[in-house]
């Protein structure tokens, strides 16, 4: 079997508080495959976001090790990520939001742009391209991180709740975007939300976490076939899956409720 | 916000009894106000209360002022309404200019104290035309004569011209310290926002040096100059207080950045000089104009008291000059430009921000 594209090994995250050490993140092991869409959830305050930015190295850990292995072309980035607050840069115009990552990595302006034009057209932000964050919606905002992202062209694409603050109606069409998107691209993705029926459309692993502190509770796999679209959710195999999800659930978390006890 | 507040008191001069409950007509309205206020001056006057209590009877003719103009406001159809305004905003300026004048015509203050305002315009347009053979000076230098000593002397003449001017010098010493003053404050508030140690380090001892009178560490830039009463000092004195100011402000700017900006800026490959250029200077920069128009409003205070200190020129030194050869239509016309200056400098402060950050509404 090829080696694992993000290997975590007993990942603990400690934070020292003025009212002592508080473990965020406990004990927490998850390897994810090339071209695999893993989806974490798990209750707010678990530790989820901490996890993605130790896996971005935007914060350190406390024991354990993290890794991301590098693909075959070394100018590619380890990883981009869909931060939870959008994160969308509010003095820069749609399209130089978009074109950042390229720019920082001394990608020429032509290139830039074409990647850049891609991806607006992409998600229909063409017309919105020099427009202000201000100026475009919250819906449009996170389209703008997600293609931020996806224009990068990272080994692996970090998503923390990248839909979580949209309407529902918003959220149906991203998701069914998102999956589009990821036909396509067949990125490896770790996908951070709340909603469990999300998870399971989009991914192929759901990973269940237990909260204070943050742990694996169970893991999922999804086999339903590819490609996925909206439509997917209404599917009696969908259904099926969900309710002996949701069966086995009840039973994790009353037993992790019991240990605890 | 205001709006509301706005609304919320927008009836308490239409509770005054008299024109609330007669529903009066707009001009039938304007007669009444008009007959009311003849009736508060004329009896102030007849009774030679209005000389004594000229704040009290000014006050009166304020509120009716008030009354009327609401009145009239509320008859001023919506494709009027910013006319009215305009007209309201600069109509009653130049209704008090007019009521000093009358004032002061009427003897009622002293003209000593209180010039009239067209006193003070001519004395305005003296100080521009005329050159001080005393001191050597003129306000502007002259600008019309530029062509001719052109002619005469070349670039060396125009420059005299200017080097003749109170705004030019004044302005010279403001630019100059205001840039050599902003640009370090603002590198090393960077860095204070940034590396905790340096914070740690320094900001107890610039919060003390911010607190300090500007213009009382004066005597001391002036032994630290090998001339003290060129120029040196007085565009160190501005930088100096400039410099304090902004490095406190940008320190509290940079570490008001969201966190998650610098989060994405570095995952996205930002380092160093491109992190400070593309992420930390743009976050940063509306506390750093903020910062900026405190640091004008200080660096004008700062020079014009220097000025009056120690100076043979500058705006500053001309409405100290005029108040030592007791003229006080001069000095009023000093203190005019002075206005002047400060309007027009924020001005440019604001008309670079709108260029620097065009992302903000
Ligand atoms: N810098 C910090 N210092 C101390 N504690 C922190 C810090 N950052 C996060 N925490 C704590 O760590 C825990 C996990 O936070 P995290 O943001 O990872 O949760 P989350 O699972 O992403 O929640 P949500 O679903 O609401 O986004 C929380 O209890 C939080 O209070
Ligand atoms: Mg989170």
């Amino acid at each position: 079997m090829a080696l694992p594209k993000i290997e975590t090994r007993n990942v603990c995250k400690v934070y020292e508080t003025v009212a002592g050490p508080m473990t965020a993140v406990d004990d927490f092991s998850l390897d994810v495959a090339d071209n695999e869409f893993v989806c974490i959830v798990g209750p707010s305050g678990c530790g989820k976001s901490t996890y993605l930015r130790m896996l971005a190295g935007l914060d350190t850990h406390t024991s354990g090790t993290i890794q991301i292995r590098p693909g075959n072309d070394p100018k590619k980035p380890l990883n981009s990520v869909v931060f939870q607050e959008y994160a969308v840069f509010p003095w820069k115009t749609v399209i130089e939001n978009v074109t950042f990552g390229l720019q920082m990595r001394g990608i020429g302006k032509e290139q830039r742009l074409e990647t850049a034009n891609y991806w607006l057209e992409r998600v229909g932000l063409r017309k919105f391209a020099n427009y202000y964050p201000y100026q475009i919606s919250g819906g449009m905002k996170q389209r703008v991180s997600i293609i931020r992202a996806l224009a990068n062209d990272p080994e692996v694409l970090l998503m923390d709740e990248p839909l979580g603050a949209l309407d529902a109606q918003t959220r149906i069409v991203l998701q069914d975007e998102l999956l589009r998107i990821w036909e396509e691209t067949h990125k490896t993705v770790v996908y951070i939300t709340h909603s469990l029926d999300e998870a399971i459309l989009l991914g192929d692993r759901v990973i269940l976490m237990t909260a204070h502190p943050g742990r694996l509770l169970t893991t999922f796999h999804i086999d339903i076939k590819r490609p996925r679209t909206i439509e997917t959710l209404n599917t009696p195999e969908f259904a099926e899956l969900r309710g002996a999800i949701w069966e086995q659930l009840g039973k994790e978390v009353t037993r992790a409720m019991e240990m605890q006890a | 916000m205001t709006e509301t507040l706005e609304r919320a008191t927008s009836g308490m001069f239409r509770r005054i009894p008299s024109v609330r409950n007669m529903q009066l007509g707009l001009p039938a309205a304007l007669l009444l106000l008009t007959v009311v206020a003849i009736v508060w001056n004329g009896a102030l006057y007849l009774t030679r209360l209005w000389a004594p209590l000229w704040w009290l009877a000014l006050f009166g003719d304020f509120a009716l002022t008030v009354v009327a103009a609401e009145r009239i406001g509320r008859c001023v159809p919506p494709t009027y309404r910013k006319l009215y305004e305009r007209t309201l905003a600069i109509g009653f300026p130049v209704m008090a200019l007019v009521a000093w004048q009358l004032i002061v015509d009427a003897g009622i203050l002293s003209p000593l104290w209180f010039p009239q305002p067209t006193r003070i315009a001519k004395a305005l347009w003296d100080v521009t035309v005329n050159y001080d053979r005393a001191s050597g000076t003129s306000l502007l230098g002259r600008p019309w004569l530029i062509p001719s000593r052109f002619e005469h002397d070349g670039w060396a003449g125009v420059w005299a011209l200017f080097a003749e001017s109170h705004v030019w010098a004044t302005l010279g010493r403001v630019g100059a310290g205001f840039v050599i003053g902003a640009i370090p404050g603002i590198l090393l508030g960077v860095v204070m926002g940034i590396n905790r140690t340096v914070r740690l380090m320094l900001d107890t001892t610039l919060s003390a040096i911010y607190v300090l009178p500007k213009i009382a560490i004066f005597p001391l830039v002036m032994l630290m100059f090998a001339d003290p009463f060129g120029e040196g000092p007085k565009i160190a004195v501005v930088a100096l207080s400039v410099f304090f100011l902004m490095a406190i402000n940008t320190m509290a700017g940079v570490r008001d950045i969201d966190p998650v900006f610098l989060m994405a800026g570095r995952n996205y490959g930002a380092r160093g000089f491109q992190l400070l250029w593309h992420v930390i200077l743009p976050a940063a920069m509306p506390v750093i104009f903020a910062g900026l128009r405190l640091a004008l409003g200080t660096a004008l205070i700062v020079i014009i008291s220097v000025e009056f200190l120690r100076a043979k020129q500058g705006v500053g030194f001309m409405t100290f000059y005029y108040w030592e050869v007791m003229n006080p239509e001069r000095m009023y016309a000093g203190l005019v430009v002075v206005m002047v200056l400060g309007v027009v400098l924020a001005y440019g402060l604001q008309a670079l921000q709108r260029r620097l950050m065009p992302w903000q509404r």
